[in-house]
């Protein structure tokens, strides 16, 4: 068990060299950086002694050696605009994006597995085949869009939501938090729902997959067969073992609810690090653009690492098949 | 012995699908009485499992009950709604499926199967439903220490004598038993039916042994059923049918089962020609008719019933 967990975490230090790397190599050849940082007008002398100060003379290897151990110490350098470090601006804008991320993941997974278990028991019920109907909206319509139609709804129409920003944050330590006040969970409520709503109809249709395929398991009759009532088939023997791929995805899906934030931040002018990202691009802002491609590979390769470890907790037989292999 | 602890009357199910309605189970009357083994074969298709699962109430929609009743005792359960049909199943009447893999949810303990199905039908505290979890363990042979294993852990004759610990946890009267040992290795199955048996008279439970295997049930049973295309064809004892077969299915049936006996391996099998006719293109008259060698005339257009005699046959009926 515990070799397991240390062969993952190995792993995963791996992958975050190599996201690392990548960031490292856009840091350093997208763009000139001694031309982003100085201007057209610089003399040879200023940028002599610029790429000495950043060390663009010495080998790659110690270049990015430095960019990790800056990097493990939140140091990403300074925006090219506004001259700001970068983990600053990080820090200030992140507890938006993962407030939103955790709200619509939640929003997800809750009304994902619910709907999903829901639709597999009563597969032939009216509500069940509308449920279904539905959620092909919820799968085929783009982010941007639904997030519109949502604003033009709640917000333009019956006026009952906020329709950009974050509403009052109170501060705790570093993180300002806007779960606190109403008008912050207000303005929370049509980002998150856009946001999560592709996720939701996701994992409800695989819930309801899975589901249906365990229910025609022999031990689901079995199951029945003692005796068991309804309500213990389904929850007790069913949805556990749903929820190994179920988890697969939602994790994943959690990872790229981050990534695809950029979207409904920019709809929703969210005050988070998408929006952030955004406006990086548009200013070929590298330092952030970098600091940004690091902070989601990590959060991905955190999640995965999270996942393996549930699989762990969840099936025995995982547990033991690793154990087996390891030892032999 | 000769109190009827289930009588299965006229049981007719039916599976409507588009273009009408197949008849796996047709007109099968039959009782189990009290203590006994009593072994349903035939072929694949032949209703065996359908008759298990008509009574257990367990048939897969759309299939259903169309005629017939079954009575546990006094009670009739053929019609029940599904929390009577659960005081019944586990508690009264239990199952054992053929494949002892499948058969066990794989992210749950043995043990914590075992008090599931206990607490669910018996009105004791947890601490004496683990007690008599153990108890059930052990007298199927399986080491107590091993209460928090999961099913992967054990071999398939252990994971078959924990499915039979679970069917016998509440005091079943009835087990029925479909294909128990089809799925595991031919030295684990007699092991496995040994102690089916042997369990299964300690506790009073009555089985219906299903299989398609003429040696388990010369070695098992006390009486026997011979199903054929849905319909009953023979039903006797065990050793009556086995000395004496009358329906021609059944005589082939033995005949085409291969013995092993030092220095007899020469003799040929016997081969029925032909195959058991599909449900949707069953023949008029007796269903065996095109493949039976004594086929009379009328055989081709009358069904023949079973009658005082044991055999649903023209040769031993009237017309």
């Amino acid at each position: 068990m515990l070799l397991i967990i240390l062969r993952r975490l190995g792993q995963s230090v791996f992958v975050l060299f190599l996201v690392a790397f990548v960031s490292f190599m856009m840091f350093r050849y997208v763009g000139n950086p001694v031309d982003n940082l100085l201007g057209q007008e610089a003399t040879v002398e200023q940028r002599e002694a610029l790429i000495e100060a950043l060390g663009l003379n010495d080998p790659l290897h110690t270049q990015y050696l430095g960019f990790v151990t800056r990097a493990l110490q939140f140091d990403f350098g300074n925006s090219y605009r506004g001259a700001q470090p970068v983990a600053d601006m990080i820090l200030e804008r992140l507890p938006a994006t993962l407030e939103l991320a955790l709200v619509s993941a939640i929003f997800a997974m809750l009304f994902g597995v619910i709907a999903g278990v829901y639709t597999a028991i009563f597969r032939n019920g009216f509500s069940a085949h509308l449920i279904m109907s539905t959620s092909l909206i919820g799968v085929s319509l783009p982010t941007f869009l639904i997030g519109v139609l949502l604003i033009w709804l709640f917000a333009v129409e019956l006026g009952w939501l906020p329709s950009f920003g974050r509403g009052e944050t109170v501060q705790i330590g570093f993180w300002s938090t806007s779960l606190l006040t109403v008008s912050g969970l207000k303005s929370m409520v049509l980002p998150a729902i856009t946001l999560g709503l592709y996720q939701m109809t996701l994992i409800m249709r695989l819930v309801r997959a899975e589901m249906l395929e365990i229910l025609r398991q022999d031990f689901i009759r079995f199951a029945r067969a003692r005796g068991l009532p309804e309500r213990v088939v389904y929850f007790g023997h069913a949805l556990k073992n749903t929820l190994v791929p179920v988890i697969t995805v939602a994790g994943l899906q959690l990872g790229s609810i981050v990534a695809f934030a950029i979207i409904t931040e920019t709809v929703f002018q969210w005050p988070g690090v998408g929006l952030m990202f955004i406006n990086a691009v548009f200013f070929v802002d590298i330092p952030v653009m970098s600091a940004y491609l690091l902070l989601v590979g990590t959060l991905f390769v955190v999640i995965n690492l999270i996942v393996d470890l549930l699989y762990l907790a969840i099936d025995p037989r995982i547990r033991d098949g690793q154990l087996k292999r390891q030892s032999t | 012995m000769s109190e009827a602890i289930l009588s299965v009357r006229n049981l007719r199910v039916v599976f409507p699908h588009r273009h009408g309605v197949l008849v796996p189970i047709d007109d099968i009357s039959f009782d189990v009485k009290k203590g006994e083994i009593i072994g349903f074969v035939g072929e694949s298709g032949a209703g065996k499992s359908m008759t298990g699962a008509a009574i257990i109430g367990l048939i897969d929609p759309p299939g259903y009950i169309e005629q017939g009743e079954i009575w546990l005792k006094n009670e009739r359960i053929d019609q029940l709604d599904i929390s009577a049909a659960n005081r019944i199943r586990g508690r009264r009447i239990s199952m054992v499926f053929q494949d002892p893999l499948t058969s066990l949810n794989p992210l749950r303990t043995i043990g914590d199967q075992l008090v599931e199905t206990i607490l669910t039908h018996l009105p004791v505290s947890a601490d004496e439903a683990k007690r008599k979890a153990i108890a059930g363990l052990e007298e199927v042979d399986i080491d107590p220490e091993r209460f928090n294993a999961y099913p992967h852990e054990f071999s398939g004759g252990m994971r078959q004598r924990v499915v039979i610990a679970l069917a016998l946890s509440a005091e079943p009267e009835l087990i029925i038993a479909d294909e128990p040992t089809t799925a595991l290795d031919v030295s684990v199955q007699a092991q496995v039916l040994e102690l089916l048996k042997k369990l299964c008279r300690e506790h009073g439970a009555s089985v219906i042994l299903i299989t398609h295997d003429m040696g388990v049930i010369a070695e098992t049973t006390d009486r026997v059923a011979v199903l054929y295309a849905g319909r009953l064809a023979e039903i006797g004892d065990t050793q009556t049918l086995l000395r004496d077969p009358q329906h021609p299915y059944t005589k082939g049936l033995i005949a085409s089962t291969p013995s092993v006996e030092y220095g007899d391996i020469s003799t040929e099998l016997f081969q029925i020609t032909g195959a058991m006719p599909r449900l949707d293109a069953l023949p008029d008259g007796c269903a065996f008719h095109p493949r039976c060698g004594q086929a009379l005339a009328h055989c081709a257009t009358k069904r023949p019933h079973m009658e005082r005699n044991r055999v649903a046959c023209w040769l031993y009926n009237d017309v």
